[in-house]
Protein backbone atom coordinates (compact mmCIF):
# COMPACT_ATOMS: atom_id res chain seq x y z
CA UNK A 1 0.00 0.00 0.00
CA UNK A 2 1.30 3.34 -0.76
CA UNK A 3 2.36 5.95 1.89
CA UNK A 4 1.54 8.70 -0.30
CA UNK A 5 -1.26 10.36 -1.29
CA UNK A 6 -1.64 13.36 -4.02
CA UNK A 7 -4.04 14.52 -2.21
CA UNK A 8 -1.93 15.50 0.94
CA UNK A 9 -5.24 14.25 3.42
CA UNK A 10 -4.87 11.02 4.03
CA UNK A 11 -1.60 10.07 6.21
CA UNK A 12 0.29 7.22 5.96
CA UNK A 13 -1.86 4.30 7.04
CA UNK A 14 0.46 0.88 7.07
CA UNK A 15 2.67 -0.48 10.05
CA UNK A 16 3.25 -3.25 10.97
CA UNK A 17 1.72 -6.33 9.37
CA UNK A 18 -1.55 -5.20 9.01
CA UNK A 19 -3.08 -1.71 7.67
CA UNK A 20 -4.37 1.36 10.20
CA UNK A 21 -6.91 3.29 8.62
CA UNK A 22 -6.53 6.83 9.00
CA UNK A 23 -9.13 8.35 10.71
CA UNK A 24 -12.76 9.09 9.50
CA UNK A 25 -11.90 6.52 6.47
CA UNK A 26 -14.77 4.86 5.46
CA UNK A 27 -15.01 1.07 5.65
CA UNK A 28 -17.92 -1.71 4.43
CA UNK A 29 -18.52 -4.73 5.89
CA UNK A 30 -17.99 -7.31 3.51
CA UNK A 31 -18.66 -11.67 4.33
CA UNK A 32 -15.44 -13.71 3.07
CA UNK A 33 -16.27 -17.78 3.30
CA UNK A 34 -18.81 -16.55 5.44
CA UNK A 35 -17.26 -14.46 8.29
CA UNK A 36 -17.76 -10.73 8.23
CA UNK A 37 -15.00 -8.50 7.85
CA UNK A 38 -14.88 -4.16 7.93
CA UNK A 39 -12.95 -3.32 5.11
CA UNK A 40 -12.19 0.58 3.36
CA UNK A 41 -14.66 1.04 0.70
CA UNK A 42 -12.52 1.41 -2.47
CA UNK A 43 -10.56 -1.23 -2.10
CA UNK A 44 -10.43 -4.33 -4.62
CA UNK A 45 -11.91 -7.75 -3.41
CA UNK A 46 -8.20 -9.07 -3.14
CA UNK A 47 -6.78 -5.73 -1.25
CA UNK A 48 -9.64 -5.88 1.14
CA UNK A 49 -8.80 -9.81 1.99
CA UNK A 50 -4.87 -8.60 2.55
CA UNK A 51 -6.33 -5.82 4.52
CA UNK A 52 -8.36 -7.97 6.63
CA UNK A 53 -5.48 -10.65 6.97
CA UNK A 54 -5.31 -12.99 4.52
CA UNK A 55 -2.04 -13.52 2.73
CA UNK A 56 -2.19 -15.25 -0.97
CA UNK A 57 -0.02 -17.99 -1.52
CA UNK A 58 -1.78 -19.23 -4.62
CA UNK A 59 -4.73 -17.25 -5.95
CA UNK A 60 -2.91 -14.00 -6.64
CA UNK A 61 -0.50 -13.72 -9.17
CA UNK A 62 -0.59 -10.57 -12.15
CA UNK A 63 -2.69 -8.42 -9.94
CA UNK A 64 -3.69 -6.72 -13.27
CA UNK A 65 -6.55 -9.10 -14.77
CA UNK A 66 -4.79 -11.01 -16.99
CA UNK A 67 -3.23 -14.29 -15.02
CA UNK A 68 -6.67 -15.77 -14.20
CA UNK A 69 -5.16 -16.83 -11.01
CA UNK A 70 -7.67 -15.21 -8.43
CA UNK A 71 -11.14 -16.07 -10.24
CA UNK A 72 -14.11 -14.91 -7.32
CA UNK A 73 -17.54 -15.53 -6.89
CA UNK A 74 -19.70 -13.64 -4.97
CA UNK A 75 -23.64 -12.81 -3.99
CA UNK A 76 -25.00 -10.01 -2.87
CA UNK A 77 -27.50 -9.09 -0.18
CA UNK A 78 -30.95 -10.23 -0.56
CA UNK A 79 -29.99 -11.13 -4.56
CA UNK A 80 -30.27 -14.62 -5.70
CA UNK A 81 -27.72 -14.17 -8.40
CA UNK A 82 -24.47 -15.27 -8.19
CA UNK A 83 -21.76 -12.87 -9.48
CA UNK A 84 -18.49 -13.42 -10.93
CA UNK A 85 -15.29 -11.53 -11.20
CA UNK A 86 -11.38 -11.10 -10.72
CA UNK A 87 -10.65 -10.27 -7.13
CA UNK A 88 -7.61 -7.89 -8.02
CA UNK A 89 -10.56 -6.05 -10.83
CA UNK A 90 -13.14 -6.28 -8.67
CA UNK A 91 -14.31 -3.47 -6.03
CA UNK A 92 -16.08 -4.46 -3.04
CA UNK A 93 -19.61 -3.34 -2.40
CA UNK A 94 -20.99 -3.20 0.89
CA UNK A 95 -22.34 -7.44 2.19
CA UNK A 96 -20.72 -8.97 -0.36
CA UNK A 97 -20.15 -12.74 0.40
CA UNK A 98 -17.52 -13.93 -1.46
CA UNK A 99 -14.87 -16.80 -1.55
CA UNK A 100 -12.16 -17.50 -4.06
CA UNK A 101 -12.21 -20.53 -6.44
CA UNK A 102 -8.10 -20.17 -7.20
CA UNK A 103 -8.35 -23.56 -8.96
CA UNK A 104 -10.92 -26.07 -10.36
CA UNK A 105 -10.46 -29.64 -11.56
CA UNK A 106 -10.81 -29.85 -15.36
CA UNK A 107 -9.27 -32.42 -17.16
CA UNK A 108 -6.77 -31.56 -20.09
CA UNK A 109 -6.11 -33.37 -22.84
CA UNK A 110 -2.99 -34.95 -23.99
CA UNK A 111 -1.99 -34.46 -27.49
CA UNK A 112 0.77 -33.61 -29.46
CA UNK A 113 -0.16 -30.90 -31.72
CA UNK A 114 2.15 -31.82 -34.54
CA UNK A 115 0.80 -34.74 -34.92
CA UNK A 116 -3.23 -33.82 -35.07
CA UNK A 117 -5.45 -33.03 -37.89
CA UNK A 118 -6.57 -29.74 -37.62
CA UNK A 119 -10.66 -30.66 -37.55
CA UNK A 120 -13.62 -30.83 -35.15
CA UNK A 121 -13.00 -34.68 -35.09
CA UNK A 122 -9.85 -34.20 -33.48
CA UNK A 123 -11.25 -32.27 -30.76
CA UNK A 124 -14.27 -34.53 -30.59
CA UNK A 125 -11.90 -37.18 -30.02
CA UNK A 126 -9.98 -35.86 -27.12
CA UNK A 127 -12.92 -33.60 -25.80
CA UNK A 128 -15.62 -36.34 -25.78
CA UNK A 129 -17.91 -34.35 -23.42
CA UNK A 130 -18.49 -31.85 -25.35
CA UNK A 131 -21.64 -33.26 -26.58
CA UNK A 132 -22.89 -33.38 -22.96
CA UNK A 133 -23.69 -29.56 -23.26
CA UNK A 134 -27.15 -28.39 -22.98
CA UNK A 135 -26.57 -24.77 -23.69
CA UNK A 136 -27.40 -24.03 -20.05
CA UNK A 137 -25.52 -20.55 -20.80
CA UNK A 138 -24.12 -20.98 -17.44
CA UNK A 139 -20.27 -20.78 -18.78
CA UNK A 140 -21.13 -17.34 -20.23
CA UNK A 141 -22.55 -16.27 -17.41
CA UNK A 142 -19.75 -16.87 -15.11
CA UNK A 143 -16.55 -15.84 -17.65
CA UNK A 144 -15.15 -12.74 -15.51
CA UNK A 145 -14.25 -11.58 -18.90
CA UNK A 146 -17.56 -11.64 -20.91
CA UNK A 147 -16.12 -14.11 -23.22
CA UNK A 148 -19.54 -15.62 -24.64
CA UNK A 149 -18.49 -19.51 -23.98
CA UNK A 150 -21.88 -21.13 -25.16
CA UNK A 151 -20.91 -19.15 -28.66
CA UNK A 152 -17.63 -21.19 -28.65
CA UNK A 153 -18.58 -24.30 -27.33
CA UNK A 154 -21.37 -24.01 -30.27
CA UNK A 155 -18.77 -23.33 -32.74
CA UNK A 156 -16.50 -26.04 -32.40
CA UNK A 157 -19.66 -28.37 -32.56
CA UNK A 158 -20.07 -27.31 -35.90
CA UNK A 159 -16.62 -27.54 -36.67
CA UNK A 160 -15.64 -23.65 -37.02
CA UNK A 161 -12.50 -23.70 -35.38
CA UNK A 162 -11.24 -20.40 -36.49
CA UNK A 163 -14.54 -18.61 -35.13
CA UNK A 164 -13.89 -20.68 -31.36
CA UNK A 165 -10.10 -19.47 -31.59
CA UNK A 166 -11.70 -15.71 -32.10
CA UNK A 167 -14.36 -16.28 -29.41
CA UNK A 168 -12.66 -17.45 -26.80
CA UNK A 169 -9.43 -14.90 -27.54
CA UNK A 170 -9.69 -12.89 -24.33
CA UNK A 171 -9.94 -16.36 -22.26
CA UNK A 172 -7.28 -16.23 -19.21
CA UNK A 173 -7.99 -19.84 -18.31
CA UNK A 174 -9.22 -19.04 -14.58
CA UNK A 175 -12.16 -22.46 -14.80
CA UNK A 176 -15.06 -20.25 -13.70
CA UNK A 177 -16.71 -21.89 -16.91
CA UNK A 178 -16.03 -25.56 -15.86
CA UNK A 179 -17.10 -24.29 -12.34
CA UNK A 180 -20.59 -23.88 -13.49
CA UNK A 181 -21.02 -26.33 -16.09
CA UNK A 182 -24.05 -28.82 -16.34
CA UNK A 183 -22.67 -31.50 -18.88
CA UNK A 184 -18.94 -31.23 -16.91
CA UNK A 185 -16.86 -29.86 -19.85
CA UNK A 186 -13.76 -28.12 -19.15
CA UNK A 187 -14.58 -25.54 -21.75
CA UNK A 188 -11.33 -23.71 -21.66
CA UNK A 189 -8.71 -26.18 -21.60
CA UNK A 190 -11.29 -27.14 -25.24
CA UNK A 191 -10.99 -23.56 -26.43
CA UNK A 192 -7.07 -23.71 -25.74
CA UNK A 193 -6.98 -26.84 -28.25
CA UNK A 194 -8.94 -25.10 -31.02
CA UNK A 195 -6.74 -21.90 -30.69
CA UNK A 196 -3.51 -24.11 -31.01
CA UNK A 197 -5.06 -25.90 -33.96
CA UNK A 198 -5.96 -22.51 -35.47
CA UNK A 199 -2.49 -20.75 -34.59
CA UNK A 200 -0.82 -24.23 -35.86
CA UNK A 201 -2.70 -24.95 -39.03
CA UNK A 202 -5.37 -22.48 -40.11
CA UNK A 203 -4.22 -18.90 -39.77
CA UNK A 204 -2.28 -17.55 -42.72
CA UNK A 205 1.97 -17.67 -41.64
CA UNK A 206 3.46 -14.06 -41.38
CA UNK A 207 6.12 -14.20 -43.77
CA UNK A 208 8.44 -11.71 -42.55
CA UNK A 209 8.51 -13.61 -38.94
CA UNK A 210 9.16 -16.94 -40.70
CA UNK A 211 12.48 -15.21 -42.31
CA UNK A 212 13.54 -13.51 -39.15
CA UNK A 213 13.23 -16.85 -37.04
CA UNK A 214 15.48 -18.32 -39.90
CA UNK A 215 18.20 -15.72 -39.52
CA UNK A 216 18.21 -15.94 -36.05
CA UNK A 217 18.69 -19.63 -36.22
CA UNK A 218 20.49 -19.53 -39.02
CA UNK A 219 23.03 -17.31 -36.49
CA UNK A 220 22.92 -13.81 -37.88
CA UNK A 221 22.39 -11.76 -34.59
CA UNK A 222 25.20 -14.70 -32.94
CA UNK A 223 28.05 -12.50 -33.46
CA UNK A 224 26.06 -9.43 -32.25
CA UNK A 225 25.27 -10.58 -29.30
CA UNK A 226 28.56 -11.96 -28.26
CA UNK A 227 30.14 -8.48 -28.73
CA UNK A 228 27.01 -7.28 -26.72
CA UNK A 229 27.69 -9.47 -23.92
CA UNK A 230 31.76 -8.91 -23.77
CA UNK A 231 31.18 -4.82 -23.67
CA UNK A 232 31.68 -3.23 -20.21
CA UNK A 233 29.39 -1.04 -18.45
CA UNK A 234 30.74 1.91 -19.87
CA UNK A 235 30.81 0.94 -23.63
CA UNK A 236 27.21 -0.47 -23.18
CA UNK A 237 25.95 2.76 -21.90
CA UNK A 238 27.76 5.01 -24.95
CA UNK A 239 26.41 2.87 -27.07
CA UNK A 240 22.71 2.94 -25.29
CA UNK A 241 22.78 6.64 -25.28
CA UNK A 242 23.78 6.97 -28.71
CA UNK A 243 21.78 4.72 -30.46
CA UNK A 244 19.51 5.62 -33.50
CA UNK A 245 16.12 6.41 -32.89
CA UNK A 246 13.10 6.70 -34.86
CA UNK A 247 11.46 9.82 -34.11
CA UNK A 248 8.23 9.57 -32.12
CA UNK A 249 6.03 10.77 -34.52
CA UNK A 250 7.66 9.43 -37.76
CA UNK A 251 4.88 8.21 -39.76
CA UNK A 252 4.82 4.28 -40.17
CA UNK A 253 7.52 3.36 -42.99
CA UNK A 254 9.19 6.59 -43.56
CA UNK A 255 12.45 6.20 -40.93
CA UNK A 256 15.12 3.89 -41.78
CA UNK A 257 18.24 4.03 -39.06
CA UNK A 258 21.88 4.97 -40.82
CA UNK A 259 22.89 1.78 -39.37
CA UNK A 260 21.70 -1.36 -41.39
CA UNK A 261 23.32 -4.49 -40.23
CA UNK A 262 20.78 -5.03 -37.34
CA UNK A 263 18.02 -5.38 -39.79
CA UNK B 1 -36.99 -13.94 -51.19
CA UNK B 2 -35.04 -14.47 -47.74
CA UNK B 3 -35.83 -16.58 -44.55
CA UNK B 4 -34.27 -17.48 -41.39
CA UNK B 5 -32.31 -20.75 -42.05
CA UNK B 6 -31.07 -23.12 -38.60
CA UNK B 7 -28.42 -25.61 -39.93
CA UNK B 8 -27.54 -27.90 -36.87
CA UNK B 9 -23.92 -29.03 -36.29
CA UNK B 10 -24.06 -31.97 -38.69
CA UNK B 11 -24.75 -29.99 -41.49
CA UNK B 12 -21.38 -27.76 -40.54
CA UNK B 13 -19.52 -31.33 -40.33
CA UNK B 14 -20.70 -34.63 -41.76
CA UNK B 15 -23.75 -33.95 -43.59
CA UNK B 16 -22.17 -30.99 -46.02
CA UNK B 17 -23.75 -32.62 -48.93
CA UNK B 18 -27.27 -31.96 -47.31
CA UNK B 19 -26.51 -27.83 -46.42
CA UNK B 20 -24.59 -27.30 -49.83
CA UNK B 21 -26.59 -28.69 -52.02
CA UNK B 22 -29.86 -26.94 -50.32
CA UNK B 23 -28.66 -23.48 -50.06
CA UNK B 24 -27.30 -23.36 -53.65
CA UNK B 25 -30.86 -24.82 -54.94
CA UNK B 26 -32.55 -22.08 -53.09
CA UNK B 27 -30.62 -19.59 -54.54
CA UNK B 28 -31.64 -20.95 -58.18
CA UNK B 29 -34.87 -20.83 -57.02
CA UNK B 30 -34.40 -17.36 -55.57
CA UNK B 31 -34.69 -17.91 -51.83
CA UNK B 32 -31.62 -17.04 -50.00
CA UNK B 33 -31.38 -18.87 -46.83
CA UNK B 34 -29.87 -16.40 -44.00
CA UNK B 35 -27.89 -18.37 -41.19
CA UNK B 36 -28.34 -17.17 -37.65
CA UNK B 37 -25.59 -15.08 -37.19
CA UNK B 38 -25.83 -16.64 -33.31
CA UNK B 39 -27.11 -20.63 -32.90
CA UNK B 40 -26.25 -23.47 -30.78
CA UNK B 41 -26.81 -27.60 -30.97
CA UNK B 42 -30.78 -27.92 -31.31
CA UNK B 43 -30.26 -30.61 -28.50
CA UNK B 44 -30.48 -33.55 -30.89
CA UNK B 45 -33.36 -35.50 -29.11
CA UNK B 46 -36.11 -34.18 -27.81
CA UNK B 47 -36.70 -35.09 -23.82
CA UNK B 48 -39.86 -36.96 -23.31
CA UNK B 49 -39.60 -36.94 -19.56
CA UNK B 50 -42.40 -34.41 -18.48
CA UNK B 51 -39.88 -32.52 -15.70
CA UNK B 52 -36.93 -32.55 -17.77
CA UNK B 53 -37.05 -29.34 -19.21
CA UNK B 54 -33.47 -28.29 -18.80
CA UNK B 55 -33.12 -30.57 -22.28
CA UNK B 56 -35.47 -27.99 -24.09
CA UNK B 57 -33.21 -24.83 -23.11
CA UNK B 58 -30.98 -25.43 -26.21
CA UNK B 59 -33.72 -25.53 -29.19
CA UNK B 60 -35.76 -22.87 -27.08
CA UNK B 61 -32.51 -20.87 -27.18
CA UNK B 62 -32.32 -21.29 -31.22
CA UNK B 63 -35.85 -19.95 -31.23
CA UNK B 64 -34.94 -16.95 -28.99
CA UNK B 65 -31.79 -16.38 -31.85
CA UNK B 66 -34.51 -16.19 -34.34
CA UNK B 67 -37.49 -14.05 -32.38
CA UNK B 68 -34.39 -11.69 -32.24
CA UNK B 69 -33.99 -10.68 -35.51
CA UNK B 70 -37.27 -10.33 -35.81
CA UNK B 71 -37.90 -13.93 -37.86
CA UNK B 72 -41.45 -15.04 -37.96
CA UNK B 73 -40.06 -18.03 -39.84
CA UNK B 74 -36.83 -20.28 -39.13
CA UNK B 75 -36.72 -22.96 -42.29
CA UNK B 76 -33.97 -25.44 -40.83
CA UNK B 77 -33.31 -29.34 -43.22
CA UNK B 78 -31.88 -31.61 -40.84
CA UNK B 79 -35.02 -34.12 -39.62
CA UNK B 80 -33.48 -34.62 -36.04
CA UNK B 81 -33.40 -30.38 -35.86
CA UNK B 82 -36.73 -30.08 -36.95
CA UNK B 83 -38.15 -32.46 -34.82
CA UNK B 84 -36.23 -31.08 -31.43
CA UNK B 85 -37.05 -27.07 -32.48
CA UNK B 86 -40.90 -27.81 -33.14
CA UNK B 87 -41.01 -29.79 -30.29
CA UNK B 88 -39.58 -27.55 -27.98
CA UNK B 89 -41.58 -24.68 -29.86
CA UNK B 90 -44.72 -26.44 -29.09
CA UNK B 91 -44.41 -26.43 -25.28
CA UNK B 92 -43.21 -22.94 -25.01
CA UNK B 93 -46.53 -22.12 -26.98
CA UNK B 94 -48.72 -24.60 -25.50
CA UNK B 95 -47.73 -25.67 -21.88
CA UNK B 96 -47.56 -22.22 -19.67
CA UNK B 97 -46.10 -23.70 -16.43
CA UNK B 98 -42.99 -25.23 -18.34
CA UNK B 99 -42.76 -21.84 -20.38
CA UNK B 100 -43.00 -19.93 -17.16
CA UNK B 101 -40.30 -22.46 -15.79
CA UNK B 102 -38.00 -22.12 -19.00
CA UNK B 103 -38.16 -18.39 -19.46
CA UNK B 104 -37.13 -17.77 -15.84
CA UNK B 105 -34.42 -20.08 -16.16
CA UNK B 106 -32.96 -18.46 -19.41
CA UNK B 107 -33.37 -14.88 -17.73
CA UNK B 108 -30.34 -13.23 -19.57
CA UNK B 109 -32.78 -13.70 -22.76
CA UNK B 110 -35.71 -12.24 -23.99
CA UNK B 111 -39.01 -14.42 -22.95
CA UNK B 112 -40.16 -16.50 -25.58
CA UNK B 113 -43.75 -17.83 -26.44
CA UNK B 114 -43.46 -19.50 -29.21
CA UNK B 115 -43.43 -16.47 -31.76
CA UNK B 116 -41.23 -17.92 -34.53
CA UNK B 117 -42.76 -21.02 -36.70
CA UNK B 118 -40.30 -24.20 -37.47
CA UNK B 119 -40.32 -25.03 -41.10
CA UNK B 120 -39.04 -27.80 -42.77
CA UNK B 121 -37.11 -26.58 -46.06
CA UNK B 122 -39.56 -29.32 -47.66
CA UNK B 123 -42.62 -27.45 -46.27
CA UNK B 124 -41.12 -24.20 -47.42
CA UNK B 125 -40.20 -25.85 -51.08
CA UNK B 126 -44.33 -26.58 -51.15
CA UNK B 127 -45.92 -23.61 -49.90
CA UNK B 128 -43.74 -20.84 -50.57
CA UNK B 129 -41.53 -21.56 -53.42
CA UNK B 130 -44.34 -23.89 -54.72
CA UNK B 131 -43.93 -27.24 -56.94
CA UNK B 132 -44.71 -25.14 -60.05
CA UNK B 133 -41.79 -23.14 -59.94
CA UNK B 134 -40.16 -25.91 -58.84
CA UNK B 135 -40.69 -27.48 -62.29
CA UNK B 136 -40.27 -24.44 -64.11
CA UNK B 137 -36.70 -24.39 -62.78
CA UNK B 138 -35.72 -28.02 -63.75
CA UNK B 139 -33.07 -27.82 -66.31
CA UNK B 140 -32.41 -31.36 -66.18
CA UNK B 141 -35.31 -33.75 -65.20
CA UNK B 142 -34.77 -37.24 -63.79
CA UNK B 143 -36.45 -39.07 -66.12
CA UNK B 144 -37.38 -42.05 -64.79
CA UNK B 145 -35.03 -42.34 -62.54
CA UNK B 146 -37.08 -44.39 -59.95
CA UNK B 147 -36.34 -43.33 -56.25
CA UNK B 148 -37.63 -43.98 -52.68
CA UNK B 149 -38.54 -40.99 -50.57
CA UNK B 150 -37.39 -41.90 -46.79
CA UNK B 151 -39.26 -40.12 -43.81
CA UNK B 152 -38.26 -42.23 -40.79
CA UNK B 153 -39.63 -40.85 -38.16
CA UNK B 154 -38.89 -37.16 -37.21
CA UNK B 155 -40.37 -35.70 -39.86
CA UNK B 156 -43.83 -37.34 -39.52
CA UNK B 157 -43.39 -38.24 -35.74
CA UNK B 158 -45.31 -37.09 -33.55
CA UNK B 159 -48.66 -36.06 -35.70
CA UNK B 160 -48.66 -32.39 -34.28
CA UNK B 161 -44.99 -31.84 -36.09
CA UNK B 162 -45.48 -34.31 -38.80
CA UNK B 163 -44.52 -32.45 -42.25
CA UNK B 164 -47.61 -34.50 -43.85
CA UNK B 165 -50.73 -36.17 -42.57
CA UNK B 166 -49.85 -39.00 -39.98
CA UNK B 167 -49.37 -42.16 -41.50
CA UNK B 168 -49.33 -41.29 -45.11
CA UNK B 169 -47.00 -38.46 -45.82
CA UNK B 170 -46.88 -37.66 -49.68
CA UNK B 171 -44.85 -34.40 -49.73
CA UNK B 172 -41.56 -36.36 -50.51
CA UNK B 173 -43.35 -38.01 -53.67
CA UNK B 174 -44.71 -34.80 -54.73
CA UNK B 175 -41.29 -33.44 -54.48
CA UNK B 176 -40.09 -36.18 -56.72
CA UNK B 177 -42.39 -35.54 -59.02
CA UNK B 178 -41.50 -31.84 -59.59
CA UNK B 179 -37.60 -32.59 -60.58
CA UNK B 180 -38.74 -35.54 -62.79
CA UNK B 181 -38.64 -38.93 -61.04
CA UNK B 182 -40.95 -41.36 -60.30
CA UNK B 183 -41.43 -41.86 -57.06
CA UNK B 184 -41.74 -45.74 -55.62
CA UNK B 185 -43.86 -46.63 -53.19
CA UNK B 186 -42.93 -49.12 -50.44
CA UNK B 187 -42.66 -50.81 -47.11
CA UNK B 188 -40.73 -48.77 -45.05
CA UNK B 189 -40.70 -45.42 -45.76
CA UNK B 190 -41.69 -44.48 -42.27
CA UNK B 191 -39.95 -47.00 -40.39
CA UNK B 192 -37.20 -45.87 -38.11
CA UNK B 193 -33.78 -46.18 -38.82
CA UNK B 194 -32.56 -47.62 -35.49
CA UNK B 195 -31.47 -44.09 -34.32
CA UNK B 196 -28.97 -43.82 -32.00
CA UNK B 197 -29.25 -47.87 -30.87
CA UNK B 198 -26.67 -48.03 -33.66
CA UNK B 199 -24.09 -47.31 -30.73
CA UNK B 200 -25.66 -49.61 -27.55
CA UNK B 201 -27.72 -52.34 -29.68
CA UNK B 202 -26.16 -52.29 -33.10
CA UNK B 203 -28.09 -55.27 -34.42
CA UNK B 204 -31.61 -54.22 -33.59
CA UNK B 205 -30.35 -51.02 -35.55
CA UNK B 206 -28.69 -53.14 -38.63
CA UNK B 207 -32.26 -55.02 -38.32
CA UNK B 208 -34.27 -52.10 -38.93
CA UNK B 209 -32.24 -50.52 -41.46
CA UNK B 210 -32.54 -54.28 -43.48
CA UNK B 211 -36.49 -53.86 -43.73
CA UNK B 212 -36.12 -49.84 -44.90
CA UNK B 213 -33.36 -50.91 -47.81
CA UNK B 214 -35.10 -54.81 -48.24
CA UNK B 215 -38.41 -53.31 -49.03
CA UNK B 216 -36.95 -50.65 -51.12
CA UNK B 217 -34.76 -53.38 -53.18
CA UNK B 218 -38.10 -55.27 -53.73
CA UNK B 219 -40.22 -52.53 -54.83
CA UNK B 220 -36.96 -51.83 -57.66
CA UNK B 221 -35.58 -48.38 -56.87
CA UNK B 222 -32.80 -47.02 -58.40
CA UNK B 223 -32.27 -44.60 -55.67
CA UNK B 224 -33.44 -43.32 -52.24
CA UNK B 225 -33.65 -40.24 -50.67
CA UNK B 226 -33.16 -38.71 -46.70
CA UNK B 227 -33.40 -35.52 -45.15
CA UNK B 228 -31.84 -36.97 -41.74
CA UNK B 229 -27.78 -37.47 -41.26
CA UNK B 230 -28.36 -40.21 -38.81
CA UNK B 231 -30.89 -41.97 -41.16
CA UNK B 232 -27.94 -41.37 -43.64
CA UNK B 233 -25.23 -42.61 -41.24
CA UNK B 234 -27.45 -46.11 -40.43
CA UNK B 235 -28.27 -46.94 -43.73
CA UNK B 236 -24.85 -46.26 -45.86
CA UNK B 237 -23.12 -47.30 -43.14
CA UNK B 238 -25.16 -51.31 -42.55
CA UNK B 239 -25.47 -51.13 -46.46
CA UNK B 240 -22.30 -53.64 -46.85
CA UNK B 241 -22.46 -56.03 -44.23
CA UNK B 242 -26.34 -56.88 -45.05
CA UNK B 243 -24.86 -57.03 -49.07
CA UNK B 244 -22.35 -59.71 -47.64
CA UNK B 245 -24.86 -61.32 -45.27
CA UNK B 246 -26.95 -61.74 -48.33
CA UNK B 247 -29.77 -59.51 -46.39
CA UNK B 248 -30.37 -57.33 -49.51
CA UNK B 249 -29.40 -58.13 -52.82
CA UNK B 250 -28.06 -54.98 -53.65
CA UNK B 251 -27.12 -51.71 -52.80
CA UNK B 252 -29.42 -48.80 -52.88
CA UNK B 253 -28.20 -45.35 -53.75
CA UNK B 254 -28.46 -42.82 -51.06
CA UNK B 255 -29.35 -39.20 -51.74
CA UNK B 256 -30.37 -35.88 -49.83
CA UNK B 257 -33.21 -34.78 -51.56
CA UNK B 258 -31.43 -31.65 -51.62
CA UNK B 259 -28.79 -33.24 -54.20
CA UNK B 260 -31.13 -34.61 -56.24
CA UNK B 261 -32.86 -30.75 -56.31
CA UNK B 262 -29.39 -29.25 -57.04
CA UNK B 263 -29.34 -31.88 -59.67
CA UNK B 264 -32.43 -31.32 -61.86
CA UNK B 265 -31.98 -27.71 -61.12
CA UNK B 266 -29.01 -28.02 -63.28
CA UNK B 267 -26.36 -26.94 -60.63
CA UNK B 268 -22.81 -27.38 -60.84
CA UNK B 269 -21.44 -30.40 -59.29
CA UNK B 270 -19.60 -28.56 -56.79
CA UNK B 271 -22.85 -27.50 -55.07
CA UNK B 272 -23.81 -31.30 -54.72
CA UNK B 273 -20.46 -32.16 -52.40
CA UNK B 274 -21.56 -35.96 -54.07
CA UNK B 275 -17.55 -36.74 -52.84
CA UNK B 276 -19.24 -37.29 -49.17
CA UNK B 277 -21.87 -39.71 -50.57
CA UNK B 278 -21.15 -43.32 -51.50
CA UNK B 279 -19.72 -44.19 -54.51
CA UNK B 280 -23.12 -46.48 -55.66
CA UNK B 281 -24.72 -43.19 -55.95
CA UNK B 282 -22.32 -40.90 -57.70
CA UNK B 283 -22.06 -44.50 -60.43
CA UNK B 284 -25.66 -44.46 -60.68
CA UNK B 285 -25.95 -40.42 -61.58
CA UNK B 286 -23.42 -40.87 -64.21
CA UNK B 287 -25.00 -43.85 -65.59
CA UNK B 288 -27.82 -41.73 -66.40
CA UNK B 289 -26.02 -38.86 -68.13
CA UNK B 290 -27.46 -36.81 -64.77
CA UNK B 291 -23.56 -35.98 -63.59
CA UNK B 292 -19.86 -36.04 -65.38
CA UNK B 293 -17.85 -35.83 -61.94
Amino acid sequence: MSDRCECGVVQQVATGDRAILPEGAKTIPIYVMGKRYEVPETLTIMKAMEYAGFKFLRGAGCRGGICGACPTVYRKEGDYKLYFGLACQTVVEPNMYLAQIPFYPANRAVYEIEEIEPSGEAIYALYPELFRCVACNNCTKACPMGVEVLDYISAIKQGDIAKAAQLSFDCIQCGLCASRCMGELPQYHIAQLARRIYGRYIQPGADHLKRRVEEIEGGKYDEMLDRLTRMSHGELEKLYKEREREPDLAPPGTWMPKETQYL
Amino acid sequence: MKVSYYPGCTLKTKAKNLEESAISSMTALGVELEELPRWNCCGAVHSLAEDDLIHHVAPVRDLIRAMERGSSRLVTLCSMCYNTLARANRIMREDEVKRKTINEFMREEKDYRGEVEVVHFLNFLRDEVGWEKVVERVKRPLDGLRVAGYYGCTLVRPREVAIGPPGHPEILDEFLRAIGAVPVDYAGSNLCCGSYQIVANPEAAVDAVSRILGGAVGAGVDAMVISCPLCEFNLSGSQKGLLEDGRISREVPLFYFTQLLAVALGLEEGACRFDLNDRVAVDLLRSRNLVHC
